[in-house]
């Protein structure tokens, strides 16, 4: 167990320097440059500009010196928010983006599971039926359309939720809805259909035979099983909940990384693109290891190699 | 049963860790301190997060709206848009225009209440030369300065600015007149800094609250990146505002990005006043002007088309023409840009002054009382279709299919659109080439287009500001305009009397409308949500909401 977490450790770094190459080289290839504005400010200050941040020099000498300062663990300065660090602007924001992110999975887990569960238990009747309606429904709506309903109703018509910021627990109310709709229906529907799938086992219809009752069924032999897909999707779920959600950020005005991440590629904030995507593979990647892990946990067939 | 337990337990566990993982509440914004007239803050969306507050690197009108409430520069701009002693009281001219004399009131502070003197605007003046500090508008507001080639170069101290030794005149030597020199000095860059606090933290001093030092009415008491910046009365200002006028305690900038995001936070009168408002609700908004709450005003900017002079068929002052007057600038302000722009037939816009009176009421006196494009549409058409034929392409015929570039925004693509379809009764083709943003305004530069969306806000009300972005040697000129002509009448226009120096700019842009230089379409406005209860603030041209008077009655 000990040398697996190490291999998978290393091929992660591996994988984490790859992604960090291939984004720098990549992103330097894109026109347009990160001092543009309406109004060209003038050559001479451009090329102040790129002296100062090193843009002037050949890009493989730019690239050793940003993997050098990386392996210290300095990301940089923004080239936009002047005065202001990549890992101040990462370190201050990704707390909330992670305390939201969170949240959204842990209601998407309390209620997607439960609702799966009851849908194939019920399988073919009313309630699947009404289920599954609700689940596509979630699926299909992109949470842009559902953020700016919720603002419009509980934020702006009814106003009993507040709109800005997170500084309260009713804050987190609207941003969590928005963010937790997706996963909640898709977790439900993996759920139903992976219980659906246990339960057609051999070894269920034995449980059966030996005239266990479907409650115990279900939960002692079917949910345990049934279970592993939904938390192979929950580590890329987090990830892409931190960083996917820049539109939730943006109308909430909530202070969390997925704007920067949206907005330093728009921007051509080298730095910050490096910043954030070497933080969200990160993330992906370390999710993807403890899910793994879990599995040793949950199904001890297991065999971690 | 059980299931149902079971869910209802998982429920209450993550209602619980969502309780638990918020923080405490924030208190409420409006209180009103008891037998106060006023309320102690008021609440206002002017923009999103500003990328600096260092007045020196700010280049964005919503940085700058924060400057004029957090800094004072040596003169103001009042309610009128006249100019007014600031940090300075008063300041004489040398006849021959080049040497400005600024004499410093007494009992200036900072914000941490320290001194502040005419040496902290030279070294401010010569900060922002420097080109290790690269400001993005040093050129425009010091370029006129005695030594800023050398200056420009590193050599700071060569900018010829000088304190008195007491710190109370500030002497400033000019390489050419510049009659607007006055307006320049008002600008929100050049706002004071204070040397110990940049030198010890470097840019990061604008980023924290703890080393924000100002002298303007208001200081910075939290800046939560993203979210908002709570400004607070600053105790320790002297300055040309009226000190007794002051009277709200804080000032919340909500940094909205989302604009159904702001209408929601005014809806919800969270906000007073937002600046974002989402164009679909602006047809269900009554108009000040009707006794509602949606505000339009003018601001110093043209919104306009550049074609590229350089290339085929756009060479040809006769095509330029056709493709200026083809277009229903009416029904483009008012129709396209639902009434938030004004339509455009000058260059020039309203709001910008003139030596007497606005600039564009004296360039239609010039003109035989007419703006340089018709008003009249359909006479324009008909001109427009000549004019064609006259440079050999009779109903279109033989003309190139054009391509116009635009970055996707506001009216952008709603108004390629719309030239699409007016081109097309001149039998003229046009594509859209939609364009990132990032990517847009360097290839416009470089000149890699044929026509393209443009525009201008004007940082100073002096008409050369604009215009000089037809001189064959500015950075902005995308069109590659060349007019020896028009490079004349702007040089001339760069002298000490203010009379002349207007003279030639009127001289200039009506070479550049003769011309068809490129192709103005709208005049930009601010328009604005404003609740009743916010009392005393205004908008100036500028595209800035002062703030500084604002208060709310306390209920």
């Amino acid at each position: 167990m000990g040398k697996y977490i190490l291999k998978r450790v290393l091929m992660g770094l591996l994988s984490i320097f790859i992604v960090a190459t291939l984004t720098f080289f990549l992103m330097n290839l894109v026109p347009g440059g990160p001092f543009v504005a309406e109004k060209s400010i003038s050559k001479a200050a451009q090329e102040a500009l790129a002296a100062k941040y090193g843009l002037d020099k050949p890009i493989l000498e730019r690239y050793a010196t940003y993997m050098t300062d990386l392996l210290k663990g300095d990301m940089g300065i923004s080239l936009r928010q002047r005065g202001r660090t990549v890992n101040d602007i990462i370190f201050s924001k990704l707390p909330v983006s992670m305390g939201l992110a969170g949240i959204a999975v842990a209601v998407a887990l309390a209620i997607g599971i439960p609702l799966g569960c009851i849908s194939a238990y019920n399988r073919g009747k009313f309630f699947d039926n009404f289920i599954i309606v609700l689940a596509t429904c979630g699926i299909a709506i992109p949470s842009f359309i559902s953020s700016v309903l919720l603002l419009y109703f509980f934020g702006a018509k009814l106003a009993i939720l507040p709109t800005i910021g997170l500084n309260s627990a009713l804050h987190y109310v609207m941003p969590v809805t928005a963010l937790a709709i997706y996963p909640t229906a898709y977790i439900t529907r993996l759920m139903r259909s992976s219980l659906l799938d246990v339960m057609g086992q051999d070894y269920i219809r034995t449980a059966r035979a030996k005239g266990l009752g479907t409650f115990k069924i279900i939960f002692k032999h079917a949910i345990r099983n049934a279970i592993l897909p939904v938390i192979t999707y929950v580590g890329p779920m987090l990830a892409s909940l931190m960083t996917g959600s820049f539109v939730v950020e943006k109308i909430f005005t909530i202070p969390g990384l997925g704007r920067e991440f949206i907005s330093s590629i728009s921007n051509r904030d080298y730095t910050m693109i490096m910043g954030t995507t070497i933080i969200l593979a990160t993330f992906i990647i370390t999710a993807n290891v403890i899910v793994d892990i879990l599995y040793k946990v949950i199904d001890p067939r297991i065999k971690l190699k | 049963m059980n299931i149902k337990k079971l869910i209802a337990l998982i429920m209450a566990v993550v209602m619980v860790v969502c309780l638990s993982a918020c923080g405490e509440t924030t208190p409420s914004d409006n209180g009103g301190e008891t037998g106060s007239k006023y309320a102690d803050s008021i609440t206002v969306q002017i923009g999103p997060n500003p990328e600096t507050l260092d007045p020196a690197l700010n280049s964005a009108v919503d940085g700058g709206n924060m400057l004029i409430t957090l800094f004072e520069t040596l003169l103001i701009i009042d309610q009128d848009n006249k100019v007014q002693p600031g940090q300075a009281e008063s300041y004489t001219v040398s006849k021959d225009g080049l040497t400005w004399t600024f004499t410093m009131r007494d009992g200036l502070k900072w914000s941490d209440g320290s001194e502040l003197n005419a040496k902290d605007f030279e070294y401010t003046f010569k900060r922002i030369a420097d080109p290790e500090l690269a400001a993005p508008y040093g050129e425009t507001v010091v370029g006129m300065i005695d030594g800023f080639d050398k200056a420009s170069e590193g050599d700071t101290d060569a900018l010829n600015v000088k304190a008195s030794e007491d710190g109370k005149t500030l002497t400033v030597v000019l390489a050419y007149p510049c009659s607007y020199f006055d307006k320049i000095v008002a600008f929100g860059t050049m706002s004071p800094v204070q040397k110990a606090t940049v030198e010890a933290n470097g840019d990061a001093w604008a980023t924290s609250p703890d080393t924000y030092v100002c002298n303007g009415p208001y200081t910075i008491k939290e800046w939560v990146p993203g979210e908002r910046i709570v400004c607070e009365k600053n105790e320790n200002y002297v300055g040309g505002w009226d000190s007794e006028k002051i009277v709200t305690k804080t000032i919340n900038f909500l940094l909205l990005e989302d604009s159904s995001a702001a209408y929601a936070a005014y809806t919800s009168g969270e906000a007073l006043m937002i600046k974002d408002v989402p164009t679909e609700e602006i047809p269900s908004l009554t108009k000040a002007a009707d006794g509602g709450d949606f505000y339009v005003d003018t601001i110093l900017g043209t919104y306009y088309l550049s074609m590229n002079t350089q290339k085929a068929p756009f060479d040809n002052p006769l095509v330029r023409k056709a493709l200026n007057l083809a277009i229903d600038r009416a029904y483009v302000a008012d129709v396209i840009m639902q009434g938030t722009y004004t339509p455009a037939y000058n260059f020039m816009g309203p709001g910008i002054v003139d030596a007497e009176g606005m600039f564009i009421d004296n360039a239609k006196k010039d003109n035989g009382g007419k703006t340089y494009i018709s008003e009249d549409f359909k006479a324009n058409l008909a001109e427009a279709k000549k004019a064609l034929a006259e440079a050999g392409y009779p109903n279109g015929e033989g003309f190139p299919t054009i391509t116009y570039s635009t970055n996707d925004a506001g009216y952008h693509v709603a108004v390629a659109e719309y030239l699409q379809q007016a081109y097309k009764e001149l039998g003229i083709t046009l594509n859209i080439d939609k364009v990132e943003w990032a990517s847009f305004t360097p290839l416009r530069r470089a000149g890699e287009y044929e026509m393209a969306r443009n525009g201008w806000v004007m940082d100073y009300n002096d008409p050369s500001n604009m215009l000089e972005l037809l001189t064959s040697t500015n950075g902005n000129n995308d069109g590659k305009y060349s007019s020896a002509e028009f490079d004349a009448a702007i040089e001339s226009s760069k002298c000490a009397d203010t009379a002349d120096h207007f003279k030639y700019l009127h001289e200039a842009e009506k070479i550049a409308a003769a011309d068809y230089a490129n192709i103005p379409v709208a005049y930009y406005n601010d328009f604005w949500l404003q609740s009743p209860d916010l009392q005393g603030s205004w908008h100036s041209p500028y595209g800035y909401w002062y703030l500084q008077y604002a208060y709310v009655e306390a209920k």
